[in-house]
């Protein structure tokens, strides 16, 4: 079970809202790069994120570009899964390989500061402040192993290959 | 039931009969990485123990998105990636070659193959008839190492579009009318499939500009079928041998069907901060522009040049609108210069830079000062894409980019034809 407080976003957080290019230069040094996550959206958040907290979004999280450092550093600052309701294809599959974890449910009923409560093999959602419970759709077979190995590299290094049979 | 082009392409390559939702494990034909992407990717391959590459003739290297490198940490990035290649016989594409897209058209991609790329614009080989898309660093590693990756078989779209384009109005118009009309996440982990007396028609250029513009839809790839348009492109770049013809089934299932008559189009643009955020370029009039950008992985084709010689001849920039053009790859620059369209750009005041991304990604060449507003023929236009969070992106087809230098404000290009 994951517990934490929720960080509200919007509709349409590109990977240049979550990792801008001007940072470009810092994908080889990602403590560094990670100081700056949604800083152009939220410049505090960064500062106020705590470990097993939430960003919880609106529809498309994560479209455009395929920079995997945007789950990489999402997950360096604590963030323990993100809510939304819809996440971009390439953002999905890469928090997923680096062992993000993605909730898709109706994220209207929650606001920002609100306490939640994850459970990710039921694929719960529990506002706590609020009292009310939400249901995430479901993932394919290959993705919840994935999620089980803690991500892609140690799924593979684990299995050798792909094993969905 | 028949299959569309995404379900017949997978069931191929996997040897099985696959249908939407399915999730294959494909065997990879290509699989390519920019310098963003590929550094990371490096690091994650070492992590995972696999040291073998399946198939270094088929894994590329594009040193594009930092070309030449204006740092000191990219350039030990670039290192990284330039030893990496030479260890292990793969390809590199380094700096002033051009952008990983173009290159992948022009030289690699042919029907029917299945090719993962870490950039999102990986897309734009579905033009050819290949199963293209966009991955992220760990995904394209493992592609490379095992020489497979999974996919599930998406969902298809059929777009039919009929008509003739009016003068002025192009691909790319037709390309941010589909995304305004689909929206930014409306055809998310779907495949667009392109078909229709206008797409019989049109040139591969025009196609590239289609397919490439589908990741702003959401999809995961944007497919064409591999007609005469097609055999003609690949006998021009030698790989003639590589062509087969490829199609959906008369009788595919479809998801949607979208149909559009392009003759009623006009010139299209995006406004901030949305791609899916359109307007007609007439109904901006009056909106100014420091500086305009023609180029990128999604307009900067020798026909795309063509377009902007000609309307430049003969006229200057307005001065107070910077005007940068980059052409996609070394050889659409060469062919641009030998056909004198680049002495028309310097003469009509344009900077014009080595190929590659250029401003696109927000790195360098361009970066727009607070406030400043750009018309770009690029695919996106996101807050803070090209370096500053406070400046505003419009995206256009190269002529209403040419137009809009020229007038200094956002032009329909039918003005100046």
């Amino acid at each position: 079970m994951l517990r934490g407080r929720a960080f509200k976003f919007g509709d349409n957080i590109s990977t240049d809202d979550i990792t801008p290019g001007r940072w470009f230069h810092l994908r080889s040094n990602l403590p560094e790069l990670a100081k700056h996550l949604l800083e152009d959206v939220n410049p505090d958040f960064v500062s106020q994120v705590k470990p097993g907290d939430f960003i919880v979004a609106g529809r498309n999280f994560g479209l455009g570009s395929s920079r995997e450092h945007a789950a990489v550093i999402i997950k360096m600052a604590g963030v323990s899964a993100i809510v939304a309701k819809s996440v971009a294809r390439i953002f999905f599959r890469n928090a997923i390989n680096v062992g993000l974890p993605v909730l898709i449910c109706d994220s209207d009923k929650i606001e920002d500061g609100d306490e939640l409560e994850v459970d990710l093999k039921g694929g719960k959602v529990k506002n706590v402040t609020t009292g009310s419970e939400l249901t995430s759709g479901k993932f394919p077979e290959v993705m919840l192993s994935i999620i089980d190995e803690g991500g892609l590299i140690p799924y593979i290094k684990k299995h050798k290959d792909f094993d969905i049979s | 039931m028949g299959k569309t082009l995404a379900e017949k392409i997978l069931s191929q390559n996997s040897g099985s009969d696959v249908r939407a939702g399915d999730i294959v494990i494909a065997k990879v034909d290509l699989a390519f990485l920019q310098d963003g992407t590929a550094p990371l990717a490096l690091r994650q391959l070492a992590a995972s123990g696999l040291e073998q590459i399946s198939n270094p003739k088929r894994l590329v290297f594009f040193i594009d998105h930092a070309s030449p490198s204006p740092t000191r940490e990219l350039s030990n990035d670039h290192a990284l990636v330039r030893d990496f290649a030479a260890k292990n016989g793969a390809q590199l594409c380094d700096i002033g070659e051009g952008i990983c897209h173009q290159i992948v058209v022009e030289s690699y991609a042919n029907p029917g193959e299945v090719i993962v790329g870490a950039d999102s614009h990986t897309v734009t080989a579905g033009a050819l008839g290949a199963f293209a898309t966009g991955m992220g660093s760990s995904d394209v590693a493992m592609a490379i190492a095992l020489g497979r990756t999974w996919l599930r078989v998406p969902e298809s779209f059929k777009v039919v579009v009929g008509g003739s384009f009016k003068e002025g109005v192009y691909a790319k118009d037709l390309s941010l009318h589909l995304i305004g009309v689909i929206g930014a996440d409306g055809a998310n982990y779907k495949a667009l499939e392109f078909c229709g007396p206008t797409i019989d028609n049109m040139n591969m250029s025009g196609r590239f500009t289609l397919a490439n513009m589908t990741v702003e839809a959401g999809a995961k790839v944007g497919l064409f079928p591999s007609d005469d348009s097609t055999r003609r492109y690949l006998e021009s770049r030698g790989r003639g041998d590589r062509f087969h013809p490829l199609g959906p089934d008369p009788d595919a299932d479809y998801e949607q069907i979208i149909e559009i008559d392009v003759t009623a189009l006009e010139p299209t643009v995006s406004m901030p901060h949305a791609v899916d955020n359109v307007a007609l370029a007439k109904d901006l009039k009056g909106e100014k522009i420091q500086q305009v950008f023609i180029g990128t992985c999604t307009n900067g084709r020798l026909e795309d040049m063509a377009i902007v010689a000609k309307m430049l001849k003969g006229r200057k920039r307005h001065p107070a609108t910077r005007l940068i053009i980059a052409p996609a790859s070394r050889e659409v620059l060469m062919a641009a210069m030998n056909a004198g369209y680049i002495t028309d750009f310097l003469e009509a005041g344009a900077t014009v830079l080595p190929p590659g991304c250029g401003p696109c990604v927000g790195i360098h060449q361009g970066v727009l000062g607070d406030g400043e507003r750009c018309l770009s023929t690029a695919n996106r236009n996101f807050r803070g894409r090209m370096g500053n969070p406070q400046s505003f992106i419009y995206l256009g087809s190269p002529a209403t980019a040419a137009a809009t230098a020229i007038a200094g404000e956002i032009t329909d290009p039918r003005e100046l034809l």
